[in-house]
């Protein structure tokens, strides 16, 4: 490649460009070698190897599936999909009107309520769930509030299913809530004006213009809800009490309590699988350039 | 747009009322953090509000410990994550190469990943590898989870760079080094500045990551979570608390440096006219 002289046609330019963005990805590529693949083809290997043992040179065995398959583990997988499900359906409610007003309506306070909900992304998720344990508990912050207000005995809200999906949605809420209002602002002004002036009604203008125009941001921010909180651990965990045992928390307790990391091994391949199919299912289907803001093409 | 004035009151009402729900969980925090008693109950008189616990927190060697070691642990994932976060902007928005479009697909991968399962993954692979889990370790997992983000971000800044630039440079004679040194940094640069901001902060609140990567070290999270499940007293959410100012910290930071660069860059682009 000759640098120094000026390069005069643009195609003379192209395969230099093509060799400089393949060496550019170089390093991110090392690194998810050695930090994503690898581990992972770790983990898929470790699945097939005799239960409750810790090396990795042995004779493959399919032991461990035939186990997932006897056992009651479908149950929790069945929870954490029908929970993570439950969360992206209530956070689609919450949030389309609120990204709607951030990309559509506010002006100013756009970026304060923007700034305001992305800040929380930066603190710990489990001191945030710790609040809710704290609010929730029994003499906690609204139980408390109850019983001097309106003389009412409340006893621990905590522990049930719908305080879980409480913490999912919450956790989850900025996951859902930026890519909508991305989708949002995507939306043409001109087009809605136009529908408005034709008559439309605003139910149809959301249903025949809104929904399928930003339909790229609704479905990442889905993807997103859904697969973070399919994998999520902590909710449940700290919120739900025993009450429900998620695929994550299954997987953690046969690497940590139960030791038999080969079975642990076998259900995070599993889950891994499951994941990955419906996170390339729906990435196929659109183009995230235009959702990142690329101009020309 | 059509926008009404009542559109405007009840969009606005909402989003205070998200907001409000959305901060609870902060607010009960705090007030349990102020309180004298060992076991919290709500409402406590007000001569219980106590400063105790923060002095307790601030005067701990063992807390101060805990944030040296995800201060460590932030720092270097953000060197990191930035360095090889730039280079993998330019190959995913700038450059046309032949696998652009596969790259652009996987560099997103690692964050639609539980994080709990990558980080017993990793946990599983260093055992392979004979290497004992300590906060170095913690590094790489937080930058493999983080780079994504920061190559994101810088991308972004990428898309918005003026093509004429470049190739300007390219015109006068300047090397492709050249080029990237003296045009193509200086124009990333506020796109490096967040996404630092944003990789210390990931780091700095991460749990899930760091509670399989850390080994015998600890993270200020995981010290969290073990005194959450057992041995509760008002110094957990006290440095809760402390660490959540830390990150707002960063963020007014952030906010400034974005703020200030947006003016700089607009008196630098009207100043010819």
């Amino acid at each position: 490649m000759k640098t120094s002289a000026p390069v005069p046609a643009p195609s003379a330019d192209a395969s230099g460009s093509s060799l400089f963005g393949a060496l550019a990805a170089l390093p991110f590529g090392a690194l998810m070698l050695f930090g994503f693949v690898a581990p992972l083809l770790c983990v898929v290997w470790f699945g097939f190897m005799p239960p409750k043992t810790f090396a990795l040179l042995q004779a493959p065995t399919l032991a461990n599936y035939v186990t997932i398959f006897q056992q009651t583990y479908f149950k929790s997988i069945l929870w954490s999909l029908g929970l993570a499900g439950l969360t992206v359906v209530c956070l689609l409610v919450i949030c389309y009107p609120l990204a709607f007003a951030l990309a559509k309506i506010f002006r100013g306070g756009a970026s304060f309520v923007t700034y305001a909900i992305a800040t929380s992304l930066f603190v710990s998720e489990n001191i945030r769930l710790f609040g809710w344990v704290i609010g929730f508990m029994k003499n906690g912050v609204v139980g408390g509030t109850l019983a001097t207000l309106f003389d009412a005995q409340v006893d621990s809200l905590l522990y049930n299913i719908p305080v879980i999906v409480l913490g999912m949605v919450y956790v989850y809420l900025p996951f859902m809530l930026f890519p909508l209002a991305l989708g949002i602002k995507m939306v043409p002004d001109q087009v809605r004006e136009a529908a408005f002036d034709l008559g439309a009604s605003r139910w149809q203008v959301f249903r025949k213009v809104d929904l399928p125009l930003s339909l790229p941001g609704v479905l990442i921010g889905s993807l997103l809800v859904f697969v973070l909180s399919a994998g999520a651990i902590a909710e449940a965990k700290i919120l739900g009490g025993q009450k429900v045992v998620t695929i994550a928390a299954d997987i953690e307790s046969e690497f940590t309590y139960a030791q038999n990391w080969p079975l642990g091994s076998a259900l995070s391949t599993l889950f891994i699988g499951l994941t990955t199919v419906v996170v390339f299912v729906a990435l196929a289907r659109f183009d995230l350039e235009k959702l990142l803001g690329k101009k020309r093409d | 747009m059509l926008v009404t004035r009542t559109q405007r009151i009840g969009f606005s009402l909402y989003a205070g009322l998200v907001l409000l729900v959305f901060y609870f969980p902060l607010l009960c925090i705090i007030v349990a953090s102020l309180s004298k008693r060992r076991f919290f109950s709500f409402p406590y008189p007000s001569e219980q509000i106590t400063f105790k616990w923060y002095q307790d927190a601030l005067n701990s060697p063992q807390i101060a410990e805990f944030f040296g070691i995800s201060l460590r642990i932030a720092g270097l994932t953000a060197f990191f994550s930035v360095l090889i976060g730039f280079f993998a902007a330019l190959a995913y928005a700038r450059y046309r190469w032949r696998g652009r479009q596969t790259f652009q697909r996987l560099v997103l991968l690692p964050l639609f990943f539980p994080q709990s399962v990558l980080g017993l993954a990793l946990l599983m692979w260093f055992n392979f590898l004979h290497i004992t889990p300590a906060w170095w370790t913690a590094v790489i997992g937080h930058t493999v989870w983080i780079t994504p983000i920061t190559t994101l971000i810088i991308s972004i800044q990428a898309y918005g760079l003026d093509d004429a630039l470049e190739e300007a440079a390219r015109d006068l004679g300047a090397s492709r080094w050249q080029i990237l040194r003296k045009i193509t940094l200086p124009l990333l640069l506020p796109g490096m500045i967040s996404a630092t901001c944003f990789a210390v902060l990931l780091s700095w609140g991460n749990f899930a990551l760091s509670l399989f990567t850390t080994g015998a070290d600890s993270a200020l999270p995981e010290w969290l979570y073990a005194r959450m499940t057992t041995g509760y007293q008002p110094l957990v959410p006290a440095v809760g608390v402390l660490s959540v100012l830390g990150a707002m910290l960063l963020v007014i930071v952030l906010f400034t440096v974005v703020a200030w660069n947006q003016r700089r860059t607009r008196r630098l682009t009207a100043a010819p006219e």
